[in-house]
């Protein structure tokens, strides 16, 4: 799929909007890789396509920041984590709907693509969270 | 070129670093540059300084880029061709380096290099997001990363593969402000203790205000020549042996490791190759302390100690002004200050005032060899250079 799509940044953004976290696959090796360029990374092959990636992962690293930018001063203190999708891509991303003392490397977390009130002057990105899986 | 001189230092100058309201950078550049001058009277600087390369990492600050041209005419080296280079924080580590390029093109006996950086006019909200623009804008800044965040979410995942303690990052902090506070140019001249580092407050956890280096006004430079022509200008020349670059990628989760920097590792082959020397043979070493952790990290990838075991290597006291290998004796970015643009630079001044016997009440006795290790970001650069006593 997706052979129509350009792989930049905006499009990864396109595609959190529509509720999915996409990366680009490479024909030649493939690794995967998040934000999308127009090669390959490890091997410069320009073979690539979209993939969608796992919504579930495991947090490798977190911290809990109090001092912000002025846009994110509202939300202190929140949580950042960089998370490792059960794909292996890594992404870093908010944390929310856990408790900062139950925090834990290792711990389970998945993909949340509600919006958030967070001013911008540019760009207008959707955003997408992490937060503890949902016990159904 | 192994173990050759690439250039040689024959002066260097430093203005005083702290909250230095009413001074804008090219004032403190200046400052630095007179130092400089005063220091080497054989040296015409107008007639002798072929070109100048300078670091400055943000013009957000000061509304001001093109600085290049600007800090030639504040030190009075127009119309000598400036250039500013910039890789955030190892902006004017890169600028020695480029230096030494431009020495061993054969286009330039003599060049002028510094950094600057003025910072404390902003709020802390400001200066906040323009160093977070060091950090990849697209996934890390648009995610509420900041730069204590981004190294904190190293020092987590160093306590949880280490067992590395917050204790234990308290002592670089220690350590470094005792140094500060023999550094009359420091911009906090006091010591802290183990329990006020510990009981600051939290900036992202597990970092804490003290496990932060300070921002901060400043300015730094160096001239360097051909070594060949270093003894026409200065008795006491410094001669740089080793240069080394690493580079990764910009955003921290797209490295393999969240403990150890490869761009360190790489600047440091690069440089201990080319030097001839490893680690055991550094007498003395400043490090970019940018927050406690990265001076711990720095330990272990420049091969100060195993990997792991940054830790245990600030506990054993091996880094303290009496130990086995010194670290930071200017105080480090924590205590002397961290201007940004400035800090590579400033680096090498304190190795130059080591190992020309200028360090006063801070001396290390006897240091032949010394080492500065410059972070951009939060580790997508490294510069590593390794200096010689002439």
């Amino acid at each position: 799929m997706g052979e129509t799509y350009p792989f930049t940044i905006e499009q990864f953004y396109r595609f959190v909007g529509e509720g999915k976290l996409m990366g680009a696959k490479c024909g030649r090796c493939g690794g995967i890789f998040v934000p999308p360029r127009p090669l390959c990374p490890k091997c410069q092959s320009r073979d690539l396509g979209w993939v969608q990636l796992k919504n579930r992962g495991k947090l490798l690293t977190y911290t809990v920041i109090h001092v912000a930018p002025e846009e994110f001063q509202q939300m202190t203190p929140y949580a950042l984590g960089i998370i490792e999708l059960e794909d292996g891509v890594r992404l870093p991303g908010i944390i929310r709907g856990v408790k900062h003392e139950d925090l834990r490397v290792g711990m389970t977390l998945e993909v949340d693509f509600d919006t958030a009130n967070i001013p911008s002057k540019w760009p207008q990105w959707p955003r997408y969270f992490f937060r503890p899986t949902q016990i159904i | 070129m192994r173990g050759k001189p690439l250039a040689a230092i024959v002066s260097a100058g430093l203005s005083k670093f702290g909250r230095r309201d009413g001074f804008s950078g090219r004032e403190l550049f200046a400052e630095a540059a007179l130092e400089a001058f005063e220091r080497c009277p054989n040296l015409d600087p107008k007639k002798d300084i072929g070109a100048l390369i300078i670091g400055n990492m943000s013009e957000s600050f000061e509304h001001q880029c093109h600085s290049a041209p600007i800090m030639s005419d504040w030190a009075g080296l127009l119309p000598k061709p400036a250039v500013r280079v910039e890789v955030a924080c190892a902006s004017s580590g890169a600028a020695i380096r480029y230096g030494i390029f431009a020495i061993l093109s054969g286009l330039y006996d003599t060049v002028m290099v510094g950094g600057f950086e003025k910072m404390t006019h902003r709020t802390t909200f400001e200066a906040t997001e323009y160093l977070a623009m060091a950090s990849d804008f697209p996934l890390e800044q648009w995610n509420g990363a900041t730069f204590p965040g981004l190294f904190a979410l190293m020092a987590t995942a160093h306590m949880h593969e280490y067992g590395t303690t917050e204790e234990q990052m308290a002592l670089v902090a220690v350590k470094n402000h005792h140094n500060g506070a023999l550094n009359p140019k420091a911009h906090l001249q006091r010591e802290v203790t183990v329990e006020q580092v510990l009981g600051s407050r939290v900036i992202a956890k597990p970092l804490k205000l003290f496990d932060c280096s300070l921002i901060s006004d400043g300015a730094s430079c160096a001239i360097l020549t051909r070594p060949e022509i270093a003894r026409k200008y200065t008795d006491t020349p410094v001669y740089i042996i080793g240069s080394g670059h690493g580079t990764d990628a910009i955003g921290l989760y797209e490295r393999d490791s969240l403990t150890s920097l490869e761009s360190i590792r790489r600047a440091a082959k690069e440089a201990y190759e080319m030097a001839a020397l490893g680690p055991e043979d550094i007498d003395v070493a400043e490090v970019h302390d940018c927050f406690t952790i990265a001076e711990i990290i720095a330990y272990e990838d420049l091969g100060f100690c195993k990997p792991g075991e940054g830790g245990k290597f600030i506990e054993s006291g091996a880094p303290t002004l009496d130990g086995d290998l010194p670290v930071n004796t200017s105080g480090g970015l924590k205590a002397k200050g961290h201007p940004v643009g400035a800090t590579g630079v400033a680096q090498l001044y304190e190795i130059y005032l080591q190992l020309t016997g200028q360090a006063d009440r801070r001396q290390v006795d006897g240091c032949e060899v010394g080492l500065t290790q410059n972070l951009g970001g939060s580790g997508a650069t490294c510069i590593v250079h390794i200096y010689r006593r002439g």
